[in-house]
């Protein structure tokens, strides 16, 4: 029989190292999921100690006190608390703090003590606290807070190894009587009270070098300055989508090529019919086209993850409060909105940190205009197929600059929006408060990224393995039944369901430059976005044969207008092509109101968008 | 408490210029027009560090009046609005 499970919760303040030190302990084993009935992530992984014990570890949100102000903070308070629905209470609660700066997170764990829950205090980041002269004395400071106290490296191979023994050597002591909860809301005097202990407690075991950490000093003189600061910025985000274009394109020609390689093999050793026509049409060619775009995902995640763990993020967010604010946006809406960049439903995740609920509203509303990664497969698809790929000036490529309009038409509807809704719904409303710590820079970790990207890229393909998949067999099946008569003339999917679903809703888009194919891809494009282009390649691979599933830019670049390509690409900035975003929409305002607002706008916006834009390539004889 | 010889009138934290360093003297908090309520705000400033006797210095502004402020607090750097740092009392 083994040794009955444990149960570990991880607390500690925003940017304290808590994560890092999660992945050191639990590595890949970790499951990412919701709280019932809330979009907080939460995220749980195993271990084993050395001697033997099975944990699980849970990371909760950061937090800087219990009294829970967002829904992210009540969580961790309620899973400390024991009061977390479907949550067992911790066995120990492993409070991580920052080395090189435990003023606040002294606080919290005095704070934490009254829950009556055994406690661990992990002095984590302590070879950069060293080497900046920070010198702290471990045995006293465990005195003083009646705790055990350890210290850990958790970016360095082995840096965790006392943390599990020290966790092992707490488990085994078997528990006293369990200490009461004595836990309630602090008042402003209590909390000042605490942070005076807190203090006094730093004073007696800590000793602090003379200047604070001149590297961030220095690097913050640059990033941080007003006008500096913001053309920085603007760069970062620049690179970010060149790269994400420029960078990807090797690797995804040998995906791709890949993929057809796969496609010819079943082609030449299967008989024709329906089974080949399936496998090759349906999934290789279908799942393959989405795929394909694996580079492209990890490449934004790269930079988001390197920047956040960096501690870029938080200064973003610093440069951008008061230029959000005139667009009605809080500076805590950067970070969710940059987020969107990935995928509009971890954005949305991220809006948890504002705790004012008509911010968070506001930045739920205009999220899905961010340009999301599952937008990238459509708009790389059409500007290789129709816009030049020439150097302007000698170093920007066109491409490139379409695909950085692309997002900056999104970035600017998503502000002109906010400011209408701030304008109409909440005029004689007073801005929430900006308050945010600027944690000192840190170099990031090959390691921690590589989980992070891992994680991801995990989602992404298992995304395309589900519900991508099911969608392509879904949309052959429509594309293939019911089959051509006998001796009929043109391309068998004229007479497929597909094309009567496709010819139906047709005259609707006509106005926009659509043709029929395009109206049949955008359906199961609503399932997600990046599905469109594999039904394209369906839809057109099945009409053209199996050159044009292998070139299916080629293959546009002959059937549709540049007016028609620069439509669609309007009408993907704005359309609400995503029922996941829906659906997470609808859970997070816990309203199928503001889901109804959202796709409405969105859709309203997406039309106005791709008529205009129809119109005006027309006139500019483009049509 | 030692090194704020310099400044000797107490003033809002909030109009201090970029360079500035004091001491914190009290929060008054109902003073500040913030959309929080007084409690509310005291306690989150003091949250981020804010109690009285607490060194802060004014190290960044950003571009817009001169706000958001980044603020270290003994060894954390907090960035605040002006409007909220109307709340801490320096001297």
């Amino acid at each position: 029989m083994e040794s009955p499970l444990l149960h570990l919760a991880l607390v500690g303040t925003p940017n304290s190292g808590k994560t890092a030190l999660f992945n050191a302990l639990t590595g890949s084993r970790q499951k990412v999921a919701n709280y019932p009935g809330v979009t907080v992530e939460r995220k749980e992984g195993s271990f084993v100690t050395p001697s033997g014990r099975q944990v699980s570890l849970v990371d909760l949100p950061g937090t800087y006190s219990l009294r829970g102000r967002s829904p992210d903070e009540e969580i961790t308070r309620d899973f400390v608390l024991g009061r977390a629905k479907g949550e067992v209470l911790p066995d120990l609660v492993l409070c991580v703090a920052d080395s090189t700066n435990l003023r606040l997170t002294i606080r919290l764990l005095l704070e934490l003590k009254r829950t009556g829950r055994p406690l661990v205090l992990v002095l984590n980041m302590f070879d950069i606290a060293k080497r900046r002269g920070v010198s702290v004395d471990v045995a006293r400071l465990s005195d003083a807070l009646g705790m055990p106290v350890v210290t850990s490296i958790a970016v360095r191979k082995g840096g965790t190894a006392d943390l599990l023994r020290l966790t092992d050597e707490v488990l085994a002591q078997s528990p006293s009587s369990p200490r009461d909860n004595l836990w309630h809301p602090l008042t402003a005097a209590e909390l000042r009270t605490t942070q005076r202990e807190a203090d006094g407690i730093i004073a007696a075991t800590v000793s602090l070098p003379e200047r604070p950490d001149t590297w961030t000093a220095r690097i913050d003189a640059v990033v941080l300055h007003p006008v500096g600061g913001l053309l920085i910025l603007l760069v970062l985000l620049f690179v970010m989508f060149q790269a994400v274009f420029a960078w990807a394109q090797p690797l995804m020609e040998l995906l791709s090529s890949g993929f057809d390689a796969a496609g010819d093999f079943v082609h030449d050793s299967l008989p024709a019919g329906l089974l080949q026509s399936f496998l090759q049409n349906g999934v290789i060619s279908g799942v393959g086209s989405v795929v394909v775009f694996l580079p492209q995902i990890i490449i934004i995640f790269l930079f988001i993850l390197l920047l956040e763990d960096f501690g870029y993020m938080a200064r973003a967010a610093f440069l951008m409060d008061r230029i959000m604010g005139g667009a009605g946006l809080h500076g805590r809406a950067f970070i969710p909105l940059l987020s969107s960049f990935a995928c509009a439903i971890p954005g949305f995740m991220a809006t948890r940190v504002i705790d004012n609920r008509r911010d968070r509203l506001t930045t739920i509303l205009i999220a899905p205009l961010m340009t999301c990664s599952a937008r990238i497969p459509v708009y790389t698809l059409i500007i290789s197929a129709f816009i030049p790929s020439e150097l302007i000036w000698g170093w920007i490529n066109l491409q490139g600059l379409v695909m950085f309009g692309l997002y900056a038409a999104g970035i600017v509807s998503a502000l002109g929006m906010s400011f209408l809704i701030k304008f109409f719904m909440w005029r004689d409303y007073q801005p929430a408060p900006f308050m945010l710590e600027l944690p000192d820079y840190k170099m990031p970790r090959v390691r921690s990224i590589a989980i992070g990207i891992y994680t991801r890229a995990k989602m992404f393909l298992q995304r395309a393995g589900t519900t991508i998949f099911a969608m392509m067999v879904l949309i052959w099946f429509l594309a293939s039944f019911p089959q051509a008569p006998a001796g009929a003339e043109g391309p068998a999917i004229n007479y497929s369901l597909a094309a009567m679903i496709g010819k139906a809703i047709a005259p609707l888009l006509a106005p926009l430059g659509f043709n029929w194919q395009i109206a049949v891809a955008l359906i199961p494009g609503m399932a997600a976005r990046e599905v469109a282009v594999a039904a394209l390649g369906t839809v057109y691979a099945i009409e053209g044969g199996k050159e044009a599933a292998a070139q299916i830019g080629q293959v546009l670049a002959t059937k549709w207008s540049v007016a028609t390509a620069l439509s669609l690409l309007a009408w993907y900035i704005f359309a609400p092509q995503c029922a996941s975003t829906l659906a997470v929409i609808r859970r997070e305002t816990g309203s199928t109101g503001w889901m109804a607002v959202t796709f409405g706008y969105m859709l309203a916006l997406a039309y106005l968008a791709s008529l205009a834009t129809y119109h005006i390539a027309v006139a500019f004889g483009a049509g | 408490m030692a090194d704020h010889d310099e400044h000797n009138s107490p003033l809002p934290l909030g109009l201090a210029k970029c360079g500035y360093s004091g001491v914190v003297q009290s929060l008054a908090a109902g003073d500040a027009a913030s959309s929080l309520t007084g409690a509310e705000l005291e306690s989150r400033l003091i949250e981020f560090g804010f109690v009285e006797g607490a060194r802060v210095e004014i190290l960044h502004e950003g571009i817009i009046r001169r706000d958001p402020i980044a603020v270290r607090v003994e060894n954390v750097t907090v960035a605040v609005r002006r409007r909220e740092a109307m709340a801490i009392i320096v001297a």
